[in-house]
């Protein structure tokens, strides 16, 4: 076991070498101006001061120079300050949001987590219910229904979908809402009256013992959450489905039956438990899939997240900002792939013994 | 120690094949054993012949948009315009100005001379028929563009990295890692985003990052495809016969391990032109009023919180798309159903 997550633990370093070489190296696509936002917050006015930056910050230097400089950042020769430098956290200035993209980042960021941790148990525990119900039931009624959703969940493009529940739950009936909060709750959180613990705002209002501001954050994200949900809920049917129906047919199966117990305990205790595998591989994956699926949700609803910061700077050409948090993502994602490769190995041993 | 009597696999089951007096079409003898049953289980399921008639229908809207819309201008990809008025129309509206050439079949179907914005339009008053029927070419297009170069960048690398194994091998497979940890649709935003300046907004910058960012499954697919592939007989008789390498790789393994590839690829086409209309309805890509389904459906962005009054907007092209996606999927889940190893055999 320890072996194991040795060896996965080896992969970290080489994951984030590779992600960052590709993102500088588009980078480098760009004209040394633009880039000169990595380092420094104004653009360049005539070609002199362009000229002086370029040699300043090495940004005519070769490949493997200028990306070393990009990881560990300058220092200011006048203010002694740093200047630029990945590693460090500084992922630039964007010149479109007029602020550093770490700030973006973290502004924006707890929202996502807000709408992530709210939507992770639902994203999870439907399609499994689904799955494992129609597998049970099979060739009937709900069986077929869940084969149906899930060929139709699977071709639906969340954004069509998102801006149908937007046609019919917000514009027809005002049930549901885009964006973050209402006005009176953000004049609430603004005027400093309302205590953010954690910055997640849901919380944050049960921590104030504030119902009614939970009650305002749920409405905001209740399409959201379906959204980003119901294509994770169509494959994971379909995968528990056929993953239980083959455990059904297992000989421990049988046994258990034989012996006489429940029907429920035989599928709850013991074909459930031994389907799931090829279900928790899927979690890693569709976790993935949910930070990536944020940008078009965030985008439709119009939720204040990392996901619409980075499609509104890519809409605009802020290529620095977009890239900054391409390199958060893909952090956050090369941790959350070994937290699931290594809790995987847990609950299955023939992963670590391969 | 008793065995039971093998079913015929492998080999065997080829064996078995040649000794039956069964009749072998032409078609099958093509194909080889494997590749036909591949293809006869496509044809198999209800719900792939229906994904089947979707696909067969939207090559039909491609073909013959000029003669179900008939365009307007130099540029037939461009939607025409009734004007430039901020507001929707509702479907069914009069034309007013720059009124198209009424299609032949108009006047038959409903009885009427006067040509009308027959599923309304969009702000700037594009009109949302032509949008959706020159759209479907867009779709093709991308479609075929980008499924025929990563499945081309995914060959290489993955019958290379397959082939020559050891760090070679390595190496690759340790590249398809890197570029499978990023979110795609985020990078294929930002790589579009990154190529936009360079290359002007044209349907070049998306289909290049979705190329970029698309091509590891593939890899991944064949490099297992010939591993497999790889140990059989006739492989080892052209090594001892003094074949070189590469021509081994292309010639003797390739094209006996590449088909599942080819058919798997060309049903990814629905998720391709998913991701493209993604990407234009983040306003990435093409130039507004470009015929694209994504591009049609970003105008409803303008006009979220009136979504009901202007419903059209979102649901014709919205049900366009999903339709044209379903349809690569319904194929997509025999083919998956036909190629699953547990399976071989029983159809």
């Amino acid at each position: 076991m320890i072996n194991y997550i040795i060896r996965r633990l080896l992969m970290v370093p080489l994951l984030l070498l590779g992600v960052t070489l590709i993102i500088f190296g588009m980078l480098q696509l760009l004209g040394p101006v633009e880039r000169s936002a990595l380092y420094i917050k104004d653009f360049p006015k005539n070609e002199k001061q362009v000229e002086g930056i370029i040699r300043q910050y090495g940004l005519d230097r070769p490949f493997l120079e200028q990306y070393f400089r990009w990881l560990t950042g300058f220092k200011n020769p006048v203010t002694g300050e740093r200047e630029g430098g990945i590693l460090f956290g500084d992922f630039g200035y964007s010149r479109t949001a007029s602020q550093d993209v770490v700030d973006i980042i973290t502004n924006r960021f707890p929202n996502t987590v807000d709408l992530a941790l709210w939507t992770v148990f639902p994203m999870l525990s439907v399609g499994i219910w689904m799955g494992v119900k129609a597998a049970v039931n099979q060739n009937k009624f709900f069986d077929q229904a869940a084969r149906v959703y899930s060929i139709i969940g699977t071709s639906f493009p969340t954004f069509v979908f998102g801006l149908l529940l937007l046609m019919l739950l917000y514009a027809k009936t005002q049930w549901l809402l885009p964006g973050k909060m209402s006005d009176w709750v953000s004049q609430l959180v603004f005027s400093g009256s309302f205590k953010q613990y954690t910055h997640l705002l849901s919380l944050d209002a049960l921590l104030n013992g504030r119902l009614d501001i939970f009650w305002d954050a749920l409405r905001h994200m209740v399409m959201p959450i379906i959204t980003l949900s119901y294509i994770s809920w169509a494959t994971f049917v379909r995968v528990t489905r056929s993953s239980m129906l083959e455990t059904l047919r297992m000989d421990y199966v049988t046994t258990a039956r034989a012996k006489g117990l429940k029907e429920q305990d035989v599928i709850n205790d013991h074909a459930r438990p031994n389907a799931m595998l090829p279900v928790v591989t899927m979690m890693g994956s569709s976790i993935a899939g949910l930070l990536g699926g944020v940008v078009i949700t965030e985008t439709v609803f119009n939720y204040p997240g990392i996901g619409k910061a980075a499609a509104d700077a890519a809409a605009q050409l802020d290529v620095v900002t977009t890239l900054g948090m391409a390199i958060f993502t893909g952090l956050i994602l090369i941790i959350s792939n070994l937290v699931v490769d290594v809790l995987y190995a847990f609950i299955d041993p023939r992963v670590r013994l391969a | 120690m008793t065995e039971s009597t093998p079913t015929p696999t492998g080999d065997n089951r080829l064996l078995a094949e040649a000794t039956s007096d069964r009749k072998i079409s032409w078609f099958e003898r093509t194909l080889g054993p494997d590749n036909y049953r591949i293809v006869k289980g496509l044809f198999k399921t209800p719900a792939s012949i229906v994904g089947f008639i979707l696909i067969v229908l939207f090559i039909l809207i491609a073909v013959f948009a000029p003669v179900i819309a008939p365009p307007v201008g130099n540029d037939p990809m461009k939607i025409p315009r009734d004007g430039f008025g901020g507001k929707p129309k509702d479907p069914g509206t009069a034309w007013k100005k720059n009124v198209p050439e009424v299609p032949f079949w108009y006047e038959p179907l409903t009885g009427k001379t006067e040509w009308v914005h027959l599923l309304g339009t969009a702000q700037g008053q594009y009109d949302i028929f032509y949008g959706i029927i020159w759209g479907t070419r867009t779709a093709f297009q991308t479609g075929i563009l980008v499924v025929v170069a990563t499945v081309l960048i995914g060959v290489i690398l993955g019958s290379i990295a397959a082939y020559y194994g050891g760090w070679v091998d390595n190496l690759i497979m340790r590249l398809t890692d890197i570029f499978m940890t990023l979110p795609y649709i985020m990078m294929a935003l930002i790589f579009s985003a990154v190529l936009t300046p360079v290359l002007g907004r044209s349907l070049l910058p998306p289909l290049i990052a979705m190329i970029s960012f698309g091509w590891m499954g593939y890899a991944r697919i064949i490099r297992s495809d010939i591993l497999s592939i790889k140990e059989r007989d006739f492989v080892m008789a052209a090594h001892v016969s003094g074949v070189k390498n590469g021509r081994i790789l292309f010639k003797h393994i390739l094209p006996n391990a590449i088909f599942p590839t080819l058919v798997l690829a060309s049903l990814g086409i629905g998720d391709v032109v998913l991701g493209f209309a993604a990407l234009s309805f983040l306003g990435i890509g093409t130039e507004v009023g470009y015929a694209d389904w994504g591009q049609v459906l970003s105008f409803s962005r303008n006009w979220i919180t009136s979504l009901d009054k202007y419903w059209y907007i979102v649901v014709f092209p919205g049900i366009t798309l999903t339709l044209f996606v379903m349809g690569w999927n319904l194929v997509g889940d025999a083919m998956r159903d036909v190629l699953d190893p547990r399976m071989r055999g029983k159809t």
